[in-house]
């Protein structure tokens, strides 16, 4: 097990030494990151603004548009909301290439309050156009989402959820293609859609549903935008419920995605939509915090169960 | 020594931005257009595209180019006249403006084949894009440099200060900010609606390299625009009057986003020395 933040440092030091125009801009958070190795490393390709973060996608922009590969980073609410204005002119509207890193998104700054969670990061940016959004699993999928990030030609969000000790997803290699989601485990009753930390969770969940006779397919649904509608399209044709589970709001992100587009979409499924019921919530460490918005794996299994009902 | 003949082509290429603005302002009545402050800009952009700025029409992207971004996107109509005339827009181009589906809408888009650098409009966000071309030719050895046209109205934004303590911190002497100093804003006096106060002073107590000059004074222009600097980023407080160039428009707020009569065309193209 390793967390979500040392995992994104030393992916970032593995791109580096495939691609010479990689740049990495932070806003005074190297440490948090897991980049200090990368700074000493890389001095010529780490610039740091300090705590300023409108400015550091104004420079992040300008640096990607004389063809460097950009990678911004900083705790998610400042990595979207404080910049949110920024990120849509001068990345979306103006289709500039940068990588931006949440770190710390959903609930694992509990303790710190809700000034460092972030459960709102998803909602706000996909309303942009032209831009991608990515919430890896575990440490595989940070890994194969910043290598595919770099490669990617729109602007692109990554969502890092999680504590130090993440539980891991993929043991193996995994054949990760932004956009397309994964079925981690196949099941004929009903499919739950995750993304994050919450991937692990519910194939947890799927194990208590399946010791009360219920398969559940489980879903890695990644990219939260653009949303994987062929995945949508066929659990909507296979099952009756669809359930959401996401360390986010439950208004905007990956419950929002998915419904919007079975809303279009002529079936009989319903959804289940589990998540952070639109509230702030009380502090606390990570798994006080999960058990308060009803994410822990028993507690996802209950809320399906209860729907079945 | 600067050269008058140099002066003089740019001054009347001014004279010739200006008048080109009236005919397009007049060709829009009664859709109303950002006037005033279109217009305190135009002497600072011919200096900067007739006088002082290395660029290659036939090659837009040219990777030494210098740069210019439009900070106060607003000012548009001047920017893109200046652009028709160095030659990266045609004159049939420019007449779309204001029309549907135009590339050339009120507030600029990145469009690199149009010479336009930058997406702007949403204030204070230019000059942190500028530090980020101006780092990017550092890390290169590249020798072009970044001008960035921001509004003194611009400078209430937070994110311009973010980007001014940013700028000499990377010691970024290839980067230099103009204010255009017309001591307005939408919907008054600068000093009514925020008291801005000595910006040469803020910039310079930021390490920045400033000079005051007035913005509508060629020679004052190319002598700031060309100074020697190094190791500092430049700040150049250009005083202007909005609405330059009109009797009616000049320092009258009114003509801060408004529509141009027939009437007041034809006093305009009088003043211009146009018949």
């Amino acid at each position: 097990m390793i967390g979500a933040r040392p995992t994104y440092g030393m992916a970032v030091m593995e791109l580096a030494k495939h691609r010479e125009d990689l740049m990495v801009v932070t806003g005074d958070v190297s440490t948090s990151a897991g980049l200090d190795r990368f700074r000493k490393t890389y001095p010529e390709k780490f610039v740091d603004v300090g705590i300023a973060e409108q400015n550091m996608i104004g420079v992040a922009a300008g640096l990607a548009d004389n063809g460097y590969n950009v990678f911004t980073v900083t705790f998610a609410p400042f990595q979207v909301l404080r910049c949110l204005d920024q990120i849509k002119v001068d990345l979306a509207y103006s289709n500039i290439k940068v990588t931006m890193t949440g770190l710390a998104s959903g609930l694992i700054n509990g303790p710190l309050g809700n000034t460092h969670c972030c459960i709102e990061d998803v909602g706000a940016l996909r309303s942009i156009p032209n831009l991608t959004i990515v919430s890896p699993a575990d440490g595989v999928g940070i890994v194969k989402t910043v290598f595919a990030s770099a490669e990617s030609d729109q602007p692109i969000y990554i969502r890092l959820t999680g504590g130090s000790n993440n539980p891991i997803v993929y043991h193996d290699d995994i054949n990760f293609q932004i956009g397309k989601a994964i079925e981690i485990e196949p099941g004929n009753d009903l499919t739950i859609f995750a993304a994050g930390t919450m991937v692990f969770n519910s194939l947890q969940a799927a194990k208590i549903l399946a010791e009360k006779g219920i398969s559940a397919s489980v879903w890695d649904m990644h990219t939260i935008k653009p949303i994987d509608e062929a995945a949508v399209r066929k659990a909507a044709d296979k099952n009756k419920l669809i359930v959401t589970v996401e360390e986010h709001n439950v208004i905007g992100g990956l419950s929002s995605a998915v419904s919007e587009y079975l809303s279009s979409y002529k079936g009989n499924s319903s959804q289940l939509s589990i998540g952070i019921d639109d509230f702030f919530p009380k502090p606390g460490d990570y798994p006080f915090m999960l058990k308060q918005c009803g994410l822990t794996p028993e507690q996802i299994a209950q809320n399906i169960l209860s729907s079945l009902e | 020594m600067i050269d008058n003949a140099l002066i003089k082509k740019i001054e009347t290429a001014a004279l010739e931005v200006r008048r080109k603005f009236l005919d397009i302002a007049f060709g829009m009545s009664p859709k109303p257009l950002h006037f005033g402050g279109g217009l305190s800009t135009v002497d600072i952009l011919a200096t900067l595209y007739f006088g002082v700025m290395n660029y290659d029409v036939n090659n837009p992207t040219w990777e030494n180019r210098d740069r210019f971004f439009l900070s106060k996107g607003h000012s548009v109509l001047g920017y893109y006249i200046t652009l028709a005339k160095a030659g990266f827009i045609t004159d049939e181009e420019l007449l779309t403006y204001g029309q549907n589906e135009t590339f050339l809408p009120g507030h600029p888009v990145i469009n690199k084949e149009k010479g336009i650098e930058s997406t702007n409009g949403s204030l204070g966000m230019g000059l942190s894009v500028g530090i980020g071309n101006a780092l990017a030719a550092k890390k290169k050895n590249l020798s072009y440099k970044s001008y960035v046209l921001m509004g003194d109205g611009e400078c209430n934004e937070g994110s311009v200060w973010e980007a001014v303590m940013a700028a000499p911190h990377f010691k970024l002497d290839n980067l230099i900010a103009i204010v255009d100093r017309n001591s307005f804003q939408q919907t008054g006096a600068g000093s009514d609606i925020m008291e801005i106060g000595d910006l040469r002073e803020k910039f310079s107590s930021f390490g920045w390299h400033t000079v005051e000059i007035n913005g509508h004074n060629v020679a004052d222009i190319i002598m700031a625009l060309n100074e020697d600097t190094s190791g500092k980023p430049r700040a150049i407080v250009a005083k202007t009057i909005k609405g330059k160039g009109f009797s009616f428009s000049e320092g009258n707020n009114a003509w801060h986003h408004a529509v141009l009569t027939k009437k007041l065309y034809s006093l305009g193209i009088t003043e211009c020395g146009g018949d």
